[in-house]
Order: structure tokens, then C-alpha cells, then sequence
């Protein structure tokens, strides 16, 4: 059962963060810092869960999500999407997204540990 | 011998049949039963106050003195009446479609309605006429001196006489000419007394003719013998004369006030003119008829040096023909009396309403409207303008001595008052004739007249000698009688070929060259074309054809339903049947009145008038329009623009709502901003810091490194704050600027060795020391600011391989201008906009800047009056930096 997750991310202090949180919980991290061509890197990688800032250069997180969820293939990936603006209305146009869960940052490590471990088990039983 | 106590008592038996005769004219005329007065033959009679006691008593004298040169006074009438009546026709026309009241007032009404020349006509008239109505007073006294001469028993004072004669005839001029204000100025009273004084002067002269020829002179033949036999009837021509004199005769005749009284105010029916134009020749002739005959044979019988002027009086005394005598002295009186009464209401009418009247008006300012209060006023200036016009010419004959012969008076009276032909005859022929046109011919003829005739004619105290012998000034060519070196002709000839070439003369060149205003136009328009304005002599008949038309207009200005209530009303009102009612006069002031609701009581009368008939519009009424018209207008421009100014206000409203709606946004963008760039560092910072306290086992390179990133995003924070502080203080203008000197060298100095501490990239950095050297007043700190911020992000964002930064400086236009271009790749051209808005970020590398640097660059630099701008044209990344220089400033 492969545990691999795949952060969009372009502040390279928060990437570093979170990638030793995982990997110290058990999970093969990749990163990537552009959102331009995000949707093909995720695409191809086919990671178990995804960890999406909004903010993000070349394309924001809200259009990739969109364009993940158009596709049939990444309609089921479960989406960790963090936030620096934190706007209620960014969470409406998450969901309305198709987000599975919305974090404002700055966050708490143990709560983006729980929302992987939660998101990962709820795809693996369905 | 007939008592002077019986002749006087004649006379005023003679003047109460007058009166009484005028009194029942008048009762008659208001009651309607009229048609007889207003006939043709009492128009004709009327116009025979052209022969006054001069053609009376005078023709004969003028006949002894100098033969048939009489004629011309009855030539030149005779001319106009037969010649010349299709020109009456159109004066009577005019005078009647304008209500013109008198000479003064038809020329003014042609002109613009020009007071001033309505001033200078009726002056002009005053002064031609006071001495002709002097001439009547002395033609009465002296048939009264030839009656006193032949009772012995009484004593005569021929002053005293002229004084009551004068007062007489003022008070019969006030009493017949001022009993009440006729609309129109028509006073059928007078003009059937004047009419009855025609066929007396008539009869009474023929009487003496006859009475000459077949009782003194034995007949026809005899007579004709006589005539032969003497001087007088030699047909002894003076070209010259001869043409000028009948010339002044017809144009008195057209423009003596009096003249113009009888036949255009008084006219009644303009189809008169018809019968007068042969029957007025007629009695021309029947006047002139016994003129040479009594000459020649008054010459004959009376003794040598008798006045000749008096021959129709003296020759029937002579023959003891008392009764004979009496009815002659009545028909001079009659000749005198008529013509002193006409032209005294006539000129106190044009002295009332053009001099008096303006001056009332103007003193009482606008409290003057109530019409009884300005109708008693008139009434008084009329009867006062008749004493004194009687006055004055009193005292002209007091003043003149009575010496003059009566002929010359009444011709110096012509020449004067035939000035205002040019303006008359110009006015009603020539559109193109101009008020200022009219005015300067009327002054130089004036001016003329009075110096080559009325003056030297008055004698030698008004006129000095000198001056007639060697001219104004000494000047020779002004010369009163020989007026620019033509000299030899007759001064009478003289002056009247001066006044009257040069009069018309101004006329024309000032009216070719000036430039009518419109109300002349208009009334140059309505003088000319008069036949095509105004209605025919028709009387007004009234139609359903009109009532038609009537409900027509008023459907459009009332509204149909509003319109065809009214009319029904009307028409049951006035007791008919059917929804059209009679267009009855009652009814047109109703229907006018509630028009003049709608659209104002001159634009309503008129368009009344239009349909109706009738009467033409005047230009009154057309100005009157105008003036509503204008004031609609106004009233409509006003309403749009007040709906200007609303549609304005809405449009500023909207931009402003616009403005507030994106001033809102950028808030929330800028708080959206803020809020990323301080959780981004916030969120490194909690991370790690969690990291650091839960994690066990770290390795002391791990803790460094975290402790290490803790603290940079904690700076970083710290400069975020610093940043947005300084950004919110500069955009508020709350900065204070801490002015001071330096040289530009110095703070480029200090700003590249800041910049560039602690750099992890070299970058060289080129300069040219020389162009430094300038001196600066300014905040140097900002300014350094500014420099720093360039010249890091040249070092962060600089992606050649080498990179290199060039600061090249230069001044210009009491302007320092300081340009940093590195050799990097540059922004794009659309981005080169966005980089000094606040967090544009251009490039997608993280730099660690918020995207604050070149908005505060740009705030700070407007602070210090200068700008910064980025430079088009370069391979990298190029800005502009300038401001003033300041040391000119620094110096004073």
C-alpha cells in the first residue's frame, strides 16, 4: 500500500517543513514549486494524495484543482489545499472545487499529519 | 362804416358756429350716424388748410410783387395731388396700418422707432412753423388795423391785439383740438370745421373776384385789358426760381405737419384720395383764379404804397362795399384760423408724445402705468404744447417786427420743413435707408437751412453783418448766401439747392454704409411693402369659415378636448346651435384671453389677428412675440440646463461609486496581500518552531538549520512590517522630510556599500565619478532609500552570468537624473507597468521581498518632487530616477 504524496508548493521554507513532517511519518514526499505545469506532473506521477497551495507562480492552485477534477483519472484524488489568504471565499470556491480538505495557514503540524492520514485511509476504503 | 366792436362781435359769433358745428361732428361721429362726414368732398375741403392767410391775403400781394411767380404755390400741390397720388395713397396707407398720430411719429416708426429723430423732426417742425403761425397773427391784425384805421372811434393797439388773437385762437386750438384723446387722433369735430372754413375762404375770395372783375373793372374784357396793360402779367420766368419754389410747394404739401394731419392721420377711407386728387386741384384753381385780376386792379386803384397784401380787404372798402369787406375778413380769418388750429394740435401732439411724454415718463420712472392717471397727463402736455407753440409764435412776431413781407416767411417755412422729404420719401421707397442715415441727412439740411435762410432772413441781429459779407470765420466758401464760392443766384434758390442735395445726400452715403438693426428692418419691410402687409379698405366681416379655422388653432395650442369644450360654450352662450360660435368680438377677446394662457397675450393677439384678418400684425406684435418666444426659450434652456447639470452629477455619482467600488477592491486585495505575505513567513516560523519542540532525536545540524530559517522568516516579518509602515505613512503624506546637502557622489556611495553588504552574488557595479559631482538639497536618506532598493533588486533579480550594474548620471533642465541599468534579461515589456504597484511580483522566483521596494521608491520620490520611471529601450532591467537638483533653492 504505497503512501506517497505529492506537495505543490512554492516557499521553499514550507516545503522543507512539511516534507520532513511526512517523511518522518512514513511517506514518500515529492515536491514540486510551479503551478504552471502541476496538473501534467501530478498527472504522470500519480501520487496517492496531493498537498496544493493556492498561491501559486504560472497557475493557482484553485485552476489546478479544477482541471484535476475535469480529468477522470484524478477526479477520486484526495486534495489538501493550504492557504496564506485566509478569505472565507476561497474555502467556498475550494469546495465548490471539488476540494477534500481546506487548511489556512499558518497551520499545525499535527493537523496537517491528521488530514493526510485521514484523507489517505477515507480513498483506500472506498 | 362797420364798427370795430361789430366786426369783433362777428368773429366770435363766426367762431361759436365753428364750435358748435365741430361739437355736432363730434356727437355725431360717436354715435355712429357719421357717413356723411367721412365723405370724399369733406376730405378734399380739408386739405385746403394748405391755403392759409398767406395764399389768402398774400397770393394777390406775391402777384403785385412779382407777377405769375404765384403760380408755383399752387403748381406744386396741384403736381403731387395728380401726379404724384399713387405716393399719398401709400403714406395714408402706412400712416394707417402703423396709427401713425403725426409726421414725427411715422418717421421715427420707420426708423426703429427712434425717439431722437422723432425729437429732431418735431424741433425741425417747431421752428419752420412758429414763424408761419406769426405769419397768420399778423395777417389777422393786420385786417383788423384796416377795419380800425376806418372807425374813428376807437383806439387801436395792434399789440394788445395780436396778444388776444394768439390767446384766442390757443384756447379755440385747445378746445376743438384737446377735448378728449381719440385713439386713432381723428377729430372729425375739427376737420368739419376746417372743411366749412374751405368753402368761407372759397366763397369769400371768388366773391371779391367777381365783385372786382364785373363791378370795378366792367367785365371780363376789360379786365383782360388791364391785366395786359399792366407789369405783372408778363410772363417773366426766373427758371431757377420758378422750379424751386413750385419743388418747395409740393413738398411742403407732403410734409408740413398740418398737411400730414389732414390727409393721412384724419383720413378716413384711403379710396378719398381718389376724388381729392382732382377735386383739390380744382379748388387750387378756383383760389388762384381772381389772384392777377385783383392785383391789377388793386394796383390800380389804391394810391401808391397801399400794402398789396391787403388788396382783398382794402379794394372792396374802397369801393364801400362793407359787406363785401366783412365776408373777405371772414375768409381770411378762416384761412388763418384753420391753419393756426391744425398746426397747433398737430405739432402739440408731436411735442407731447416725443418730448413731453418721454421726459414725464422717464422722471416717474416705472410707476407710470395706470392709463387714466397717463391719459390726463397727455391731455395737459397737448394743451400745454399748444400754448406755447401759440406762444412762440407771438413772440416771433413781437420779435420780428411784422415787417417782413408775408410771402417770404411762408416760403423760408417751405425750405425748413421740406428737410424731412429725403427721409420720408427714402423711408417709404428704400429699404436700405438706415436711422442714422435719416438722422445725418436731417441734421445737415437743418443745419443749412438754418444758416443760409431762416438766419439771414431773421436780420441783422441773429446773423452779423460780417459774417454775411465775408462768411463764417472769415472763411469766404461759407459765405451764407454763397456757400462754397457760388455766388449770383437767388438765396432762396441757394439754399434750398444746398440743404436739400446735401440732406439727401448724408442720407444715402450714411445709409449705404451703415447697417440697419432688425426692428428697422422689419419696419423698412412694412413702410416698403406696405400694399403687401396690410388689408385693403375692406371693413372686417366675420365668417364660420373663420370660427373654423379659430377651433383649428386653438385644438393645437388648447389641447381638442379643452378646445371643443370652450367653443361650445361659447356657442351656446351666444345662443346658437352647433359647436362653431360666431367669430364675434366678444368672443376673439375671450378665446384671445385664453390662449394668452397658453402662449402669452402678444404671441395670441397675433395669431388672432391672423386669422381674423382684418389687421395686419404689426411689428409690435411681431416683437412682442419675440420677446415671448425668448423668454420660452430661456425658460427651456434653464430646464436643460438644470437636466445637464443633474445627467452631470449622476455621471460624477456613478464614476465615484465606480471609483469607491475599486478603491474597496484594492482594499480587500491589499488586506489579501498583506494577510499571504505575513502568514507565509508565520507559517515557516510555527512549522519549524513545532518541529524544534516535538521532534526527538534532531541532529544539532538539523536544529541549527531550522533555528536559522525561524529567524530569517522572523526578520523577514519585521521587514514586512517596516515596509507597510513606511509605504502607509508616505501614501498619507504624513512623512516629514528631513532636508539637507550633500553630493550626489556621497549618497551613491553609501547606497551601493549598503546594498551590496552581505551580498551572495557579486555584482560590479560601473560609475563615473566626474558626473557625480553635484550637489543635492534634498532628503538624502529617502533618496538613499531609493538608491538601495534599485540596486538590490539589480542583485537579486539580475540573471546574467556576470552581472554588472551601470549608474549614469546626468543633469539636465535644473534636473538630476540618475539612470541604473543592469545587464540582466529585464522585465517584460507588460509587467514594466505593473512594478511599482504594491506586491507585483514580476519574476517566479521567491527573492524574499514582499513586492513593497518600487511602490515606496515611487511614493518617496513623488514626496521629494521628482519621479521614477522604468526606461524603455535597454537589454536589462532600467530605471530612471530625477528630481530637482534644489541648490538654486538651497542658495537663495
Amino acid at each position: 500500500m504505497s503512501r506517497r504524496v505529492m506537495l505543490v508548493e512554492d516557499e521553499p521554507n514550507i516545503t522543507e517543513a512539511i516534507r520532513f513532517l511526512l517523511i518522518r511519518d512514513g511517506w514518500e514526499v515529492e515536491t514540486h514549486a510551479d503551478g504552471t505545469d502541476a496538473v501534467e506532473v501530478i498527472s504522470s506521477a500519480k501520487p496517492d494524495l496531493v498537498i496544493l497551495d493556492v498561491m501559486l507562480p504560472g497557475k493557482s492552485g484553485m485552476e489546478i484543482l479544477t482541471e484535476l477534477r475535469a480529468r477522470d483519472d484524478l477526479q477520486g484524488l484526495p486534495v489538501l489545499m493550504l492557504t496564506a489568504r485566509g478569505q472565507s471565499r476561497d474555502r467556498d470556491l475550494a469546495e465548490k472545487a471539488g476540494v477534500s480538505r481546506f487548511m489556512t495557514k499558518p497551520f499545525s503540524n499535527s493537523e496537517v499529519l491528521t488530514a493526510v492520514r485521514d484523507l489517505h485511509a477515507q480513498a483506500t476504503q472506498t | 362804416m362797420a364798427s370795430l366792436n361789430v366786426l369783433v362781435l362777428v368773429c366770435l359769433g363766426y367762431v361759436a358756429l365753428l364750435f358748435l358745428v365741430a361739437f355736432a361732428a363730434d356727437r355725431l361721429a360717436a354715435t355712429g350716424r357719421s357717413t356723411w362726414l367721412r365723405s370724399p368732398l369733406i376730405y378734399t375741403l380739408s386739405l385746403s388748410i394748405y391755403c392759409t392767410a398767406w395764399t389768402f391775403y398774400g397770393a394777390v400781394g406775391y402777384a403785385a410783387r412779382s407777377g405769375l411767380e404765384f403760380v408755383t404755390i399752387y403748381v406744386g400741390p396741384t403736381l403731387v395731388m395728380i401726379g404724384w397720388w399713387w405716393g399719398l395713397r401709400k403714406l395714408v396707407r402706412v400712416g394707417r396700418s402703423q396709427r401713425v398720430t403725426s409726421i414725427a411719429d411715422l418717421i421715427s416708426s420707420r426708423y426703429g422707432k427712434s425717439n431722437t429723430l422723432a425729437i429732431c423732426v418735431t424741433i425741425l417742425a417747431v421752428i419752420s412753423v412758429t414763424p408761419y403761425i406769426a405769419l397768420q397773427l399778423q395777417s389777422i391784425t393786420l385786417s383788423f388795423s384796416i377795419f380800425a384805421e376806418a372807425d374813428p372811434n376807437n383806439s387801436y393797439n395792434e399789440i394788445a391785439s395780436v396778444f388776444w388773437v394768439a390767446a384766442g385762437l390757443a384756447v379755440f386750438a385747445i378746445l376743438f383740438g384737446t377735448r378728449n384723446l381719440d385713439a386713432n387722433e381723428r377729430h372729425h369735430g375739427v376737420v368739419t370745421a376746417v372743411a366749412i372754413e374751405a368753402v368761407v375762404k372759397l366763397i369769400a375770395l371768388l366773391a371779391v373776384g367777381i365783385f372786382v372783375v364785373w363791378g370795378v373793372a366792367g367785365g371780363v374784357t376789360d379786365t383782360m385789358a388791364r391785366i395786359d396793360a399792366s407789369e405783372i402779367g408778363q410772363w417773366n420766368i426766373d427758371r431757377g426760381r420758378w422750379a424751386t419754389i413750385t419743388f418747395l410747394a409740393a413738398a411742403a404739401f407732403v410734409c408740413l405737419p398740418r398737411m400730414f394731419q389732414v390727409m393721412v392721420v384724419e383720413n378716413d377711407d384711403e379710396r378719398h384720395l381718389r376724388t381729392a386728387a382732382w377735386a383739390f386741384p380744382l379748388y387750387l384753381l378756383l383760389m388762384s383764379l381772381f389772384v392777377i385780376p385783383i392785383a391789377v386792379v388793386g394796383l390800380d386803384l389804391m394810391p401808391e404804397g397801399a400794402n398789396p397784401d391787403l388788396f382783398v380787404l382794402t379794394v372792396p372798402l374802397s369801393q364801400g362795399q362793407q359787406g363785401l369787406a366783412m365776408l373777405s375778413f371772414l375768409g381770411g380769418f378762416s384761412s388763418a384760423t384753420s391753419m393756426v388750429i391744425v398746426a397747433a394740435m398737430a405739432l402739440s401732439t408731436m411735442v407731447s408724445n416725443h418730448i413731453v411724454m418721454p421726459i414725464w415718463l422717464s422722471s416717474r420712472g416705472s410707476g407710470a402705468s395706470v392709463s387714466g392717471d397717463v391719459r390726463s397727463v397727455v391731455l395737459l402736455a397737448r394743451r400745454v404744447s399748444i400754448a406755447v407753440i401759440m406762444a412762440l409764435g407771438y413772440f416771433y412776431y413781437r420779435l420780428s417786427g411784422g415787417g417782413a413781407a408775408l410771402a417770404a416767411i411762408g416760403l423760408i417755412a417751405f425750405a425748413g420743413i421740406a428737410q424731412i422729404l429725403p427721409a420720408l420719401v427714402g423711408g417709404l421707397f428704400w429699404r436700405g435707408a438706415t436711422r442714422t442715415g435719416a438722422l445725418a441727412g436731417l441734421t445737415v439740411g437743418f443745419v443749412l437751412w438754418l444758416y443760409t435762410l431762416l438766419l439771414p432772413g431773421i436780420g441783422g441781429e441773429v446773423m452779423p453783418a460780417v459774417v454775411m459779407e465775408n462768411g463764417l470765420f472769415g472763411l469766404s466758401w461759407l459765405k451764407p448766401q454763397a456757400l462754397f464760392g457760388i455766388d449770383g443766384l437767388d438765396p432762396m434758390v441757394h439754399s434750398v439747392m444746398w440743404s436739400l442735395s446735401l440732406n439727401a445726400a448724408a442720407f444715402c452715403v450714411v445709409s449705404l454704409f451703415g447697417f440697419p438693426s432688425p426692428i428697422e428692418r422689419l419696419q423698412a419691410a412694412q413702410f416698403v411693402n406696405v400694399f403687401e402687409h396690410s388689408a385693403g379698405p375692406r371693413g372686417w366681416v366675420g365668417s364660420v369659415a373663420q370660427s373654423e379655422d379659430l377651433m383649428i388653432m386653438s385644438q393645437r395650442i388648447l389641447g381638442a378636448r379643452e378646445a371643443q369644450v370652450f367653443f361650445h360654450a361659447e356657442a351656446q352662450r351666444q345662443g346658437g346651435r352647433g359647436h362653431l360660435p360666431e367669430p364675434t368680438p366678444m368672443f376673439l377677446q375671450r378665446l384671445e384671453r385664453e390662449l394668452a394662457g397658453s402662449v402669452g397675450a402678444a404671441t395670441a393677439h397675433a395669431m388672432i389677428g391672423q386669422i381674423v384678418g382684418g389687421s395686419s400684425v404689426s411689428v409690435e406684435d411681431l416683437l412682442a412675440v419675440a420677446d415671448e418666444s425668448a423668454q420660452l426659450l430661456e425658460y427651456s434652456s434653464q430646464l436643460e440646463a438644470k437636466s445637464d447639470e443633474l445627467s452631470r452629477t449622476a455621471h460624477q455619482l456613478r464614476e465615484a461609486n465606480e471609483k469607491l467600488t475599486q478603491i474597496s477592491l484594492q482594499k480587500d486585495n491589499f488586506l489579501s496581500q498583506v494577510s499571504h505575505e505575513l502568514r507565509t513567513p508565520m507559517t515557516s516560523i510555527r512549522a519549524f518552531s513545532e518541529i524544534l519542540r516535538d521532534t526527538e532525536g534532531l541532529q544539532p545540524d538539523e536544529q541549527t538549520r531550522y533555528a536559522t530559517i525561524i529567524h530569517d522568516e522572523a526578520l523577514r516579518l519585521t521587514r514586512l512590517l517596516d515596509d507597510l509602515l513606511d509605504l502607509s505613512v508616505l501614501e498619507n503624506g504624513q512623512v516629514n522630510l528631513n532636508m539637507g546637502e550633500g553630493m550626489l557622489a556621497e549618497v551613491l556611495d553609501r547606497a551601493v556599500s549598503t546594498a551590496m553588504t552581505g551580498a551572495s552574488r557579486e555584482m560590479r557595479i560601473l560609475r563615473n565619478e566626474t558626473n557625480e559631482r553635484i550637489p543635492v538639497h534634498s532628503d538624502l536618506d529617502r533618496l538613499t532609500q531609493v538608491f538601495i532598493n534599485l540596486i538590490a533588486n539589480a542583485r537579486k533579480y539580475c540573471d546574467a552570468t556576470a552581472p554588472e550594474l551601470s549608474i549614469r548620471v546626468h543633469e539636465v533642465g535644473g534636473k538630476v537624473v540618475v539612470d541604473m541599468i543592469d545587464n540582466g534579461s529585464g522585465i517584460p515589456r507588460d509587467s514594466r507597468k505593473l512594478v511599482f504597484e504594491k506586491f507585483a511580483r514580476v519574476s517566479a522566483e521567491r527573492a524574499g521581498g514582499a513586492g513593497l521596494g518600487l511602490a515606496i521608491c515611487r511614493e518617496i520620490m513623488q514626496r521629494l518632487g521628482g519621479d521614477i520611471i522604468y526606461l524603455n529601450g535597454h537589454q536589462g532591467a532600467a530605471f530612471r530616477v530625477s528630481f530637482p537638483s534644489g541648490y538654486q533653492l538651497a542658495a537663495q
